[in-house]
């Protein structure tokens, strides 16, 4: 087929003459707005490599082109922090050996307090207690007044510091033990006992098991749970006569725990959050809702 | 053209040979892994790496005890785009079922958690998705439509015999492989190149055959010039072969093993793998794809192509800048500075060679826009350049540094990419399929038209929702993640922005279910033209000329 010899008769435009499978091609020109946007593509592009680093040193130098603004993202993003740290650095200096009056009489203090301990508690602590410290079944919930190891501002922040059952030296410790896995009961004196803390709870049970539950209860268990089985905050044993449960307040799950004997644990931020951090998470959990008053009742201990 | 005198019909007789002993090759190495494999996941994929080798030489066995392959040079060959048009229907909709499987449980991941599969859970099953859209979806729709097409421009029977169909079944195999190697654990980790040192061997086998082939045909073609579909063809398979090569470098911990120690690390490493990945994209998924827009769109619409000058300039400049965009993936990371400016640069410029694409393919329409009204395969391949023009056009801006601050590691990415699958890839694929399905299969047309409507209105809306549900997700999160409040702390801890993102992940997985529904409804469809007895259709296509009756 010879060349340039043919046109399309719908457009009148040229074809090259070339002819592939039925398909030919339109002889037109490249798009005048198509050109000079991708012109001026290039030219910002030659422009931007102008101002900012761009090229590396050829083969055998060190270095690149630093461009005419010299911009260095690493330098931007220490720059950027170093101010983000100054903004903060007054309160968070003021926070170092701050106890809570000090924190609550200020009230800027207080809110700095609170924007930080959320942050942190978003960061590091939602993931079991939830993000609004809710908790779930074998995490306690921050937001009521029930505090297996003690709710007011210093027995939460002693708390945060060295953990429970954490590989802290000073951590919060206490076990109970798997009455079920270790055979320290028999299947029916589990069950028993179960019965008996139903009963201590208020919720319906089987009198005649409860009764025999009394006495292994007293045996095995007061030690902890104290006789009327209200707990005791020193050794984070809950306490049974209320109707919060940290591992659930089933007959089953109640079962369960006495068979297993849970261990909790909760990792100690003493280095691993800065001191002024962990008292601004503690401000914030004990301002969750639930804190209590130095030297407060011990009314609500315990439970859970 | 006066008469060409075609050779007699060869028999195939080496290249079987020599496709034996590879396959006999495989088999004995995948015996010494079933027994001393390097670690228990080879001894598990050795036993399918065995089979496959097995199921190999009966298959050629069974061709050559049958009277032999016979390589007629007066006929087109398709068989094996027959072949091919049907295991890009499979794994596209394998990979869509995937990818909604892995969109629900991103929506409802306590739903679609499953304890005691967890080869069934997102972390495998992502890779799984990924994969199998663009490599053997798309992959198929590449060497389906180049072979096709390579054929019909070239007005010559494709090259090496019994090679395309190793190519073929090759490529299987290789995408068996991968896939069941990602559910037993197997990866590099590499995104989109995760396969390990095995399978990579296994592909660069079968692509550098693929090469040979094409380059085979184009060698004896009949015709003066190569036409623009095939540079785009010849492109991506060069490409890939060399992106698929350096990226994979890799020594292996045990030559009958699963792993491999990559040979470059650190950020040298990360840079030449998005080097990889980018131009994945852009040789894969953009060139390759833009060669079928190039044959299908013309011959659909029977116009010819808008600018001859504008093909051969996009071509250049695309293949030419293209290659140097992939360090915008790396943007504030511990790559330098010079290299991200370049990245992005780069990806600015391409803004237009990619345009040039869109324009031709669109503007080849001219003359026959009222087919829009009335064909649903043009409408959808016209709709596919839109999404092109659109996603090429986002590309450029999210590679700016200060758009990527915000839009990098958000849902915005997923979007972004997403109207390029669904859109360009998978209508332009889908327009393609429905034309090759009358003429490899020799029908008036399609078994139903309305059916084609249906899968058009139904993946565009699908599309829609998936890509609105996307844009306004990811700029949420990248809004949440960087907001500060007035005291210096982040204003929302990470499980908020999560939270924040649930509903847009169930509209997301709706589009995405619409978007397999229309697939299912085009292979019915399929299904019923091959099976034959399509009397009477309103969707009519030109039937295509032998190889013979051409002259």
């Amino acid at each position: 087929m010879a060349e340039h010899n043919h046109k399309d008769e719908v457009t009148g435009v040229d074809t090259t003459g070339h002819e592939w499978d039925g398909i030919r091609e339109l002889d037109n020109p490249l798009p005048r707005w198509w050109l000079w946007i991708f012109y001026a593509c290039v030219a910002w592009s030659v422009v931007y490599m102008i101002f900012m680093p761009a090229l590396p040193a050829p083969p055998g130098f060190e270095g690149f082109t630093r461009g005419l603004t010299g911009n260095s993202e690493r330098v931007n993003v220490a720059q950027q922090m170093a101010d983000l740290q100054a903004s903060r650095s007054a309160n968070f200096e003021r926070l170092q050996n701050a106890d809570f009056q000090a924190i609550e009489s200020d009230p800027e203090l207080f809110r700095f307090a609170i924007a930080a301990g959320r942050s942190a508690f978003g960061d590091n602590c939602a993931t079991c207690h939830g993000s609004g410290g809710g908790g779930a079944v074998g995490y306690p919930n921050l937001n009521d007044d029930i505090w297996l190891w003690g709710g007011t501002f210093e027995d939460i922040r002693y708390t945060l510091h060295v953990g429970i059952r954490s590989d802290h030296p000073d951590t919060r410790f206490s076990q109970m033990p798997a009455y079920g896995r270790d055979q320290l009961l028999s299947q029916s004196e589990i069950r028993d006992v179960t019965q008996y803390v139903l009963q201590l709870s208020d919720q319906s049970f089987d009198a005649a098991a409860a009764g025999r539950g009394a006495e292994i209860f007293a045996m095995q268990c007061a030690s902890c749970h104290m006789e009327d089985g209200t707990g005791d905050q020193a050794q984070g044993a809950p306490n049974l006569t209320d109707r919060d449960w940290l591992y659930g307040g089933s007959a089953a799950q109640i079962e369960a725990t006495i068979h297993r004997g849970p261990y909790g644990v909760m990792p100690s931020w003493e280095g691993r959050l800065s001191e002024p951090m962990i008292t601004a998470l503690a401000t914030y959990v004990y301002s969750l809702g639930g804190g209590q008053e130095d030297g407060g009742d011990e009314m609500g201990a315990g439970g859970q | 053209m006066t008469n060409i005198a075609f050779p007699a019909p060869r028999k195939g007789g080496a290249e079987g040979f020599l496709i034996a002993l590879i396959l006999i090759g495989v088999f004995f190495w995948s015996l010494y892994a079933v027994a001393r494999g390097g670690d228990p996941l080879m001894e598990q994929q050795g036993w399918l790496i065995m089979a496959g080798s097995l199921i190999g030489l009966i298959m050629l066995v069974g061709a050559f005890s049958n009277g032999g392959p016979v390589n007629d040079e007066s006929q087109y060959a398709e068989g094996v785009i027959k072949a091919g048009t049907i295991a890009t229907m499979f794994w596209g909709i394998a990979g869509f079922l995937v990818g909604v499987i892995i969109a629900l449980q991103l929506a409802f991941p306590n739903l679609f958690y499953f304890a005691d599969f967890g080869f069934l859970n997102f972390g495998r099953l992502r890779p799984l998705h990924t994969s199998a859209v663009i490599f053997a979806f798309g992959g198929n729709a590449l060497i389906a439509t180049s072979f096709y097409v390579v054929q019909r421009t070239c007005r010559t029977r494709i090259a090496g015999g019994l090679w395309p169909w190793f190519v073929f079944w090759g490529y299987q195999f290789f995408i068996v492989i991968a896939a069941t190697g990602y559910l037993l654990g197997i990866t590099q980790g590499k995104e989109y190149a995760e396969p390990e040192w095995y399978a990579d061997i296994w592909l660069t086998l079968v692509w550098v055959v693929y090469l040979l082939v094409f380059l085979g045909t184009l060698w004896k073609r009949k015709e003066p010039h190569i036409y623009v579909a095939n540079w785009f063809y010849l492109a991506f398979i060069v490409t890939i072969a060399l992106l698929h090569v350096v990226n994979n470098l890799a020594v292996p911990v045990n030559w009958f093993g699963a792993w491999s120690y990559p040979v470059m690390s650190g950020v040298q490493g990360a840079l030449t793998q998005w080097w990889y990945g980018h131009n994945a994209v852009g040789f894969f998924l953009t060139a390759g794809f833009l060669a079928i827009m190039y044959y299908f769109i013309p011959k659909r619409a029977e116009r010819p192509v808008y600018s001859y000058r504008l093909s051969i300039v996009h071509f250049w400049s695309l293949i030419f800048i293209y290659i140097w965009a992939g360090p915008h993936h790396l943007h504030y990371t511990a790559l330098p500075e010079w290299a991200q400016t370049l990245g992005m640069t780069f990806s600015v410029m391409l803004w237009m060679p990619s345009w040039g694409g869109m324009i031709n393919g669109l503007m080849t329409l001219s003359g026959a826009w009222d087919k829009l009204r009335t064909d649903p395969v043009i409408r959808m391949m016209v709709l596919s350049v839109a999404f092109y023009g659109m996603s090429t056009f986002e590309g450029p801006v999210m590679s700016i540094r200060a758009v990527n601050a915000l839009s990098h590691y958000t849902d915005w990415t997923i979007g972004h990419v997403h109207s390029g699958a669904l859109g360009w890839v998978g209508f332009i694929t889908f327009g393609a399929i429905y034309c090759l399905v009358p003429w490899l299969w020799k029908r008036k047309g399609m078994w139903s038209k309305a059916l084609i409507e249906w899968h058009f209105w139904l993946a565009t809306i699908g599309i829609l929702f998936y890509i609105a549900a996307m844009w306004p997700s990811g700029i949420t999160q990248g809004l949440m993640w960087r907001a500060y409040n007035d005291l210096g702390f982040l204003e929302y801890s990470f499980v908020e922005t999560v939270e924040a993102m649930h509903p847009y992940y169930i509209i997301r997985a709706f589009g995405g279910l619409l978007f397999l529904i229309g697939a299912l409804m085009m292979a019915y469809n399929v299904y019923r033209t091959i099976r034959g007895g399509v009397e009477e259709t309103e969707d009519r296509v030109n039937p295509q000329s032998s190889l013979v009756a051409a002259e």
